[in-house]
């Protein structure tokens, strides 16, 4: 059960030199979901056209050579994302037979460059949740471990890649979602910068902190991978007019030289030793490659969980009240009237952690609590904002934790959302500033659990991120879980 | 209306604006297509979507701004406005609330004999809804989404107005703007231009404002008074039994002439409010506000200026010539008719268009207002009124003739040409025929002419009003009166 390639450069050479077709490329990651999946849970459903398209792209190519390192890759797509002829189920009842329309620009973009999408991945419903719990849809679980959840809300995306069934997939980003399943899984996982990709096709959750980013094994796949996707596309106006190539060039930038903070508030007393000590090792990995590392204050970070329960409910309670039932989607069969149409729609189509967040959020708008709660959370956000810049001014990104522990247990947060919450406390910030952020996996702790050390850069900086992920990618070397096939790379930490 | 006390009205306006697209979607904005075909994710509210902001739009708004004096803001934001109804397909309505686009500003409308500014307190770009419809189903309501996301614009005026005439006078003032800066056709029926007012009362002298009661569902310039006539008196009556007025919202119900209750503040809605995260603030280009204001037409009030100067008219005649479209177009096109009668008949221009002004503003005016823009056309075309108006200037008939023959001619919808030649109209001013009626009634009446002659001058009308009988009318009465006395003093 060996993949045919590893990274999308062995895949285009070996699709170039005709080592494989890419029908016989995407049936190798079909016969991995075939085989791994039902026990893992990540797909929701499969694309019926894939090997149909490989095909088509394979006799395409024997005519004209492929022009794009994603003609033919094979990737998956979080189940928010709309892939037209697909179901977008958000992993709610509410959507369960919700066809889209039109692609989704990300996918568009994608499927221009030839890539094939094999399938949909689970999620929590709607992107509310932080260990794929929250499915209305069913249990994904954690390759590394299959007692343990995979992190949420991408998980099915994370799992994807973490089990090789998917080279690379597409997940979001609202407070963690990408960064924090990597991390629980062991893969690269990228949140751009506000404005770097298009949303248009993201089934949205809170509009003003969602971005696409992609899961990988690789930095230099993530890089390739953002080319693609970055970009206006004239159907999103909140994309920044910003060159995409500009990651290329901070990608080829030197480590030596870099500086690197080290936020305080992310090493202080809730972090789990395992992960602590994984830390330590890469920390003296990059300064051994001749960064320098100083200790930085974002004293403000430690609201952050109270200032995104209240800016992401509150949107996500606004984006949440077109599914009524009147259009498309669920709808009750009880009511008789339009009120009892609402209410029993929404009632019997949303799952319990989203009935909790648009009470929330209803709440924190309402009149006479806005200014105690949304307008406070506000401006708490722009004092979040400013000690960053502030710390952009002394260093060139911030090195900390992904996440305070390795994968937990299943049912071990489920039944506490406030602990739940806290296990995105870390990742939460780069959102409300609206910077770029990843998870590169680290050593594994002495139990062998994945843990993902976190970089956050200053605004359009991904290319210089993925650089110095790269850096560690090399040193801890890309790890496979036992269950997939043959272990690689070095030992624990 | 109890001379108590003085009603204070503010006006929201609704205009849709005379975009090829939508706000958000490239949809096309058009009325009438059949249910649900001009609509798209976006304008349909699905998952994933996002809105782009069509600037054409915002242009209009721009323009609209310049217009009436408003501050044009380079920095607005559009806001979420919460709501579920099935005809709002998010569940919530793209607005502008704390930051609209234009502010202050104001409109002059006529106030009896005077004028008076009203205040404009605020205009904001949003997106419309869909429309539900409940006629001719049973058990079920349907919604037509082609109207949702079709820009309107809001005008919010100050709670300046004090009477429903200025009330309507405003409407007409603005609509007449709107239509000549292009930015909206202003149809009511049509629902592109609609008004809602919140209406109060307090005792004359008193500047507090009493509790104020919005009205909406007036979809006429006539249902405006209606209602608010009604609207004052309910208010006076209540306040006169020492009755208290309730915050409320009432809908006004064209069948019976009154308004209804609809709900009260209490169940006020909470929109919950909160900046649109989907489209980044509006920043205005100050050079793109400057090039709009270059290219702005010239406004109703200049032409109501020129007008005036030009023709000799007083302010008010000129304003109402222009303020609705139709009689403006009509009086226009008459009057080039009218310069080229005068060129041919060789008499001065400034007689016709004087004549013309007078019968627009007295018959036509009338007749337009009893029975609409169809006594405007066809056989009662600019050309026939020309023609009904040089007829009167070159005498050949009178101008209570041609009054008579335009009401005929209105009534049986023909041309005033075939009603003059059906009752053989025209006016004897030749000094020869009149002459021969005048020797035939001094010849027959020999006893009265003998006492005019010493001195009985009374008989003289008399005698004219024989000339007249034996012409049929068609007698020229100042030239045959001067004649007569001719031949009298013989």
């Amino acid at each position: 059960m060996t993949p045919l390639f590893d990274g999308i450069a062995s895949f285009a050479q070996g699709r170039d030199s005709r080592k494989f077709s890419i029908e016989e490329a995407v049936r190798s990651c079909l016969d991995r979901i075939e085989n791994l999946d039902p026990e893992l849970g990540a797909f929701l459903s499969l694309n019926p056209n894939a090997v149909n398209r490989a095909r088509q792209l394979d006799n395409r190519m024997a005519r004209n050579p492929a022009q794009s390192p994603f003609y033919g890759y094979p990737v998956a797509i979080k189940d928010n994302l709309h892939v037209a002829g697909m179901p977008t189920t958000c992993a709610s009842r509410m959507l369960a037979n919700y066809r889209p329309l039109e692609n989704a620009t990300v996918v568009d973009r994608l499927l221009k460059a030839g890539a094939v999408i094999l399938g949909k991945t689970n999620m929590d419903e709607f992107a509310m949740g932080s260990s794929t719990e929250n499915s209305a849809m069913g249990v994904t679980r954690n390759p590394w471990d299959t007692r343990r959840v995979p992190g949420g809300s991408s998980g099915g995306s994370a799992v994807a890649v973490a089990s090789d069934m998917a080279p690379m997939a597409l997940g979001s980003d609202t407070g963690g979602s990408i960064r924090q399943p990597a991390a629980f899984c062991g893969v690269l996982g990228l949140k751009p910068t506000y404005g770097r990709i298009s949303r248009y096709g993201l089934v949205a959750f809170s509009s003003s902190l969602d971005q696409i980013g992609p899961f990988a094994r690789r930095a230099q796949d993530a890089l390739e991978m953002m080319l693609v996707l970055s970009g206006p596309d004239g159907r999103d106006m909140t994309v920044a007019s910003r060159n995409p190539e500009e990651m290329r060039r901070d990608f080829a930038s030197e480590v030596r030289g870099m500086v690197i903070g080290m936020p305080e508030e992310f090493f202080s007393d809730g972090l789990d030793d395992g992960v602590r000590v994984s830390l330590e090792r890469a920390r003296e990995v990059l300064a051994a490659e001749g960064a320098e590392f100083r200790p930085v204050r974002l004293p403000s970070a430690q609201y952050g969980i109270n200032v995104y329960y209240l800016i992401a409910t509150s949107e996500a309670a606004s984006n949440l009240s077109r599914y009524d039932g009147v259009r498309y989607g669920y709808r009750s069969l009880k009511a008789s009237n339009i009120r009892d149409l609402y209410t029993h729609t929404r009632q019997e189509g949303f799952g319990p952690e989203v009935k909790r967040r648009i009470l929330l959020g209803t709440f924190a708008l309402s009149a006479g609590y806005q200014d105690q709660y949304y307008r406070k959370a506000q401006q708490v956000q722009s004092l979040i904002r400013e000690e960053f810049d502030r710390a952009f001014h002394e260093v060139d990104m911030l090195f900390a934790p992904t996440t305070p522990t390795p994968p937990f247990l299943f049912g071990e947060k489920s039944s506490d959302p406030l602990a739940m919450y806290l296990s995105d406390i870390y990742t939460i910030s780069a959102n409300l500033a609206g910077l770029p952020a990843l998870s590169v996996p680290s050593w594994p702790t002495a139990e062998g659990l994945p843990v993902g050390a976190q970089l956050i850069g200053p605004a359009w900086s991904e290319g210089r991120l993925l650089k110095v992920a790269s850096v560690l990618e090399e040193a801890v070397g890309v790890r496979r879980p036992p269950m997939t096939g043959e272990r690689q790379g070095g030992e624990a930490a | 209306m109890n001379p108590e006390f003085e009603m204070v009205v503010g006006l929201e306006v609704h205009t849709q604006l005379l975009t090829r697209s939508k706000l958000f979607c490239r949809c096309e904005n058009r009325f009438g297509a059949p249910p649900n075909t001009l609509v798209c994710p976006v304008c349909l509210g699905h998952p994933g979507v996002l809105p782009v902001l069509n600037e054409e739009a915002v242009r209009l708004g721009i323009r609209l701004g310049l217009a009436l004096g408003c501050t044009v803001h380079t920095r607005s934001v559009f806001d979420r406005k919460h709501y579920f109804y099935p005809d709002l397909p998010k569940g919530y309505q793209i607005s502008q609330f704390t930051h609209p686009l234009l502010t202050g500003g104001s409109l002059s409308v006529r106030s009896g004999e005077g004028v008076r500014e009203i205040r404009l307190h605020r205009i904001h770009m949003e997106e419309d809804a869909g429309k539900n419809l409940h006629a001719g189903i049973r058990d079920a309501s349907h919604v037509d989404l082609n109207r949702a996301g079709v820009p309107l614009l809001e005008i919010v005026s100050e709670p300046d107005i004090r009477t429903p005439e200025e009330a309507v006078d405003y409407l007409k003032k603005l609509r007449q703007i709107l239509r000549a800066i292009g930015i909206s056709d202003g149809n009511m029926e049509e629902g592109s231009f609609r008004c809602d007012a919140n209406v109060s009362l307090r005792r004359k002298g008193t500047s507090a404002f009493g509790t104020k009661v919005e009205i909406k569902n007036m979809n006429s310039f006539r249902f405006v008074q209606k209602a608010l006539l009604h609207e004052c008196d309910r208010q006076s009556a209540l306040l006169a039994r020492g009755e208290r007025v309730v915050s409320e919202t009432r809908l006004f119900d064209s069948s019976t002439g009154k308004t209804l209750s609809m709900r009260s503040k209490e169940e006020a809605l909470d929109y919950r409010y909160f900046p649109e995260p989907d489209l980044p603030p509006l920043v205005l280009d100050p050079n793109w506000i400057a090039e709009e204001r270059a290219n702005l037409p010239e406004l109703p009030q200049e032409r109501v200026f020129k007008l005036s100067e030009e023709l000799g008219i007083r302010e008010e005649d000129a304003e109402a010539l222009l303020l609705e479209e139709d009689l403006s177009r009509y009086f226009e096109e008459a009057r080039e008719v009218v310069v080229r009668y005068a060129k041919e008949g060789g008499w001065p221009v400034e007689l016709g268009t004087g004549r013309l002004v007078n019968f627009i503003l007295s018959e036509v005016l009338r007749e337009w207002n009893r029975k609409g823009a169809r006594i405007l056309s066809g056989e009662l075309c600019p050309e026939e009124i020309a023609y009904l108006v040089a007829q009167v200037v070159e005498e050949r008939i009178s101008l209570n003739q041609a009054k008579e023959v335009y009401a005929m001619a209105v009534e049986s919808l023909r041309s005033p040409k075939s009603v003059i030649k059906e009752h053989n109209l025209s006016q004897e001013s030749g000094e020869e025929k009149l002459g021969e009626w005048i020797r035939e009634v001094l010849a027959e009446n020999p006893a009265e002419v003998q006492s005019y002659r010493e001195g009985k001058e009374r008989v003289f009308g008399f005698l004219v009003g024989q000339v007249m009988k034996k012409s049929g009318g068609k007698a020229n009465p100042q030239k045959a009166n001067l004649l007569l006395k001719d031949y009298l003093s013989r």
